[in-house]
């Protein structure tokens, strides 16, 4: 089926033509009164207008959350995963909704909207509602009259920047853990993507407690660092490249507040010779493996962009992914036959087509693809790019450079230490792959592989409970995990004494 | 690139890695007269930033041992990390301008545009590209 476009008449999106800030519970105009356009990609044509704020507006969004931060901060556990529940309830029940809004948005089939991002962004809430409950600290008996009790006391004001690939699912990566910690956020969404997550404020302003949540949309270059570098938050957490993550982590250290970082990656995705040794449902599942390179066209950090097979098997395992990767349904990104959208922006599409031509200036063969692809009818000025795969070698730019588009560098290893070799040797360590029928060598490659994760005879899955995040220059810290419970809060040790005799030093 | 763990230092490029076109130089100088000092470009890895060059006002990000200084457009330093630039296999530069929006925290030369570094290898121009 195809859904109608958000704004088209009887479309499951309405879509206001001017959008405001969302602070403390209340639709706030930016204070410069600027506005942008927000186009699709689909059809580069604009969908709305959003707030372009500037850093007061980033002010005023951190009065509210201080306003709301100790309220928030002393409810119960109980009292604040019964929220966290009821904004995952309020997300399932429009489910729909927030699928096609943020697949309009950013371009990703709408499939996928509806069977991952919006799913997985309700679960993610309702995960970290049950990990709060559970949380216990520990108490230390350091001698019969000495005692150490232990608190979990939330951080207090947080400042988060989240990404244009999965705007709804890393914002609820985003919120949910900070607020089960009882802090209070500030958003703020990618420029290219800012809308998606103000309908879902639509969706949850109604009994969501005031302040607890705002959003300010507007460029990088303007409010990023207003709210990067502000004294009045207690931390910072970013999820993007690494120029920017690394100057945020700069601007952390000027107010010695703790930062996470979730950056980039050229994940390797590793295919021994005995996924072939029979035809059967796992060998389609490996192949699929391959093909997943284009979920989310590419635009994904942990984009399985370096596909390594063994070499006795290159041939026949190629040419089973090639003809799935001929398969791919592209096109309307709200038809859910689509299996792939466009790409983001103008500028992710030159960028994928550059590097393209960077990889046949190295005399990587171009397998399939490689070039824009014209869907035709109203899509096409839209940004899409056909699935592409370049054969090289590992010392190529395009195997070393993280491209983000659905473009795979393949290449062959003769044996398990060659294997490991090449996957290791690149600066990021964020994702990795691993498909074989034999576990022990499955166990031996992802514990040598330097990656976060390592997805063993499966990818791109991304349940809450599994712990997330880079080595290297990939970044710091761990999403999706009850770790990150951790991350969101300070500990508040209570030395006490039931002795009355004192210490006889003064 | 080196896996042995060995440090890989910055310092200066060997002259004539980096250039500018005409458009990106003259953008450079407005975008300084504005601000009322230099900037300075730092190369982004990649990711959703599109590998561009991030600009900001000079100073801004701190550099260290580990960062490459290619040259400089009109007085402003551009960088880029050590080990980046020898996983590129040391590509040429050219400093030039785009349109579309800025990524990161990046500043733009003009409302609308952003800056980019073409590599070496990449000479396809806006009217050849497919």
């Amino acid at each position: 089926m195809k859904y109608l476009p958000p704004g088209a008449p009887d479309s499951v999106v309405d879509v206001q033509p001017v959008y405001q800030n969302f602070i403390g519970g209340k639709w706030m105009p930016p204070v410069s009164g600027s506005y942008r356009v927000n186009l699709s990609p689909a059809t580069a044509k604009p969908i709305c207008e959003v707030a372009e704020s500037t850093p007061e507006d980033v002010e005023l969004a951190l009065d509210a959350a201080h306003a709301a931060k100790d309220e928030w901060g002393e409810k119960s556990t109980a009292q604040r995963a019964a929220m966290l529940n009821r904004i995952a309830d309020a997300i399932d029940e429009h489910r729909e909704m927030l699928a096609v809004a943020e697949s309009w948005e950013n371009g990703k089939p709408v499939r996928e909207t509806l069977a991952a991002d919006i799913p997985l962004a309700a679960d993610h809430f309702r995960y970290f509602a049950a990990a709060i409950r559970a949380e216990e600290s520990e108490i230390s008996e350091i001698d019969k009259d000495l005692i150490a009790y232990h608190f979990k006391e939330p951080l207090g004001v947080v400042g988060q920047i989240i990404p244009f690939n999965f705007p709804l699912l890393m914002a609820a990566w985003k919120l949910a853990p900070a607020l089960a910690a009882g802090n209070c956020s500030v958003l703020k969404p990618a420029s290219p993507t800012p809308w998606s997550i103000l309908k879902l404020m639509e969706v949850l302003e109604d009994f969501l407690p005031p302040g607890i949540v705002n959003v300010v949309t507007g460029p990088g270059g303007q409010i990023g660092k207003a709210l990067a570098a502000n004294p009045r938050i207690a931390k910072v957490a970013f999820t993007g490249e690494t120029v920017t993550g690394r100057l945020i982590m700069q601007y952390a250290s000027e107010h010695i507040i703790p930062v996470t970082l979730e950056l980039g990656g050229k994940s390797p995705n590793i295919f021994f010779s005995d996924v072939m040794s029979a035809e059967d449902e796992f060998l389609d599942k490996a192949v699929e493996g391959l093909v997943l390179y284009a979920f989310n066209k590419g635009e994904v950090c942990t984009c399985p962009s370096r596909a390594l097979i063994q070499e006795s098997i290159y041939d026949k395992f190629m040419e089973l992914a090639l003809d799935r990767i001929a398969r791919i349904k592209e096109g309307n990104p709200l038809d859910t036959e689509t299996m792939m959208g466009p790409q983001n922006s103008a500028q992710q599409l030159e960028k994928i087509a550059s590097y393209v031509e960077i990889g046949k200036a190295e005399g990587a063969e171009v397998l399939i693809g490689g070039k824009r692809a014209h869907i035709g009818g109203e899509f096409e000025d839209g940004y899409f790019f056909e699935p592409t795969v370049l054969k090289g070698h590992n010392k190529m730019r395009v195997f070393q450079e993280e491209i983000f588009g659905p473009v795979l560098a393949v290449t062959t290893f003769t044996d398990e230490a060659d294997a490991l070799a090449i996957a290791n040797d690149t600066l990021y360590g964020l994702g990795a792959g691993v498909w074989t029928r034999d576990g022990s060598r499955a166990y031996r490659m992802g514990r040598a592989i330097k990656a976060g994760r390592v997805w063993t005879n499966c990818y791109h899955q991304y349940p809450a409970g599994a712990a997330f995040g880079g080595y290297k220059i990939s970044g710091v810290g761990r999403e999706t995990h009850k770790m990150m419970l951790d991350h969101y809060s300070q500990t508040k040790n209570l030395l006490v004494s039931y002795s009355s005799k004192p210490l006889g030093l003064f | 690139m080196s896996t042995s763990g060995a440090a890989v230092t910055g310092g200066q490029a060997p002259a004539g890695r980096l250039s500018a076109t005409r458009a990106a130089r003259e953008a450079v100088k407005r975008l300084c007269a504005a601000l009322g000092g230099p900037v300075m470009f730092v190369q982004s890895g990649g990711c959703c930033a599109g590998s561009v060059p991030m600009c900001y006002p000079a100073g801004e990000f701190i550099t260290g041992a580990g960062d490459l200084l290619l040259g400089t457009i009109e007085g402003c330093p551009f960088y880029i990390d050590a080990a980046l630039d020898t996983a590129w296999n040391k590509p040429d530069f050219t400093l030039d301008i785009e349109l579309g929006e800025p990524e990161g925290f990046s500043l733009g030369p003009a409302a609308g545009q952003h800056f980019v570094a073409r590599s070496a290898s990449c000479t396809t121009r806006q009217d050849e590209r497919p």
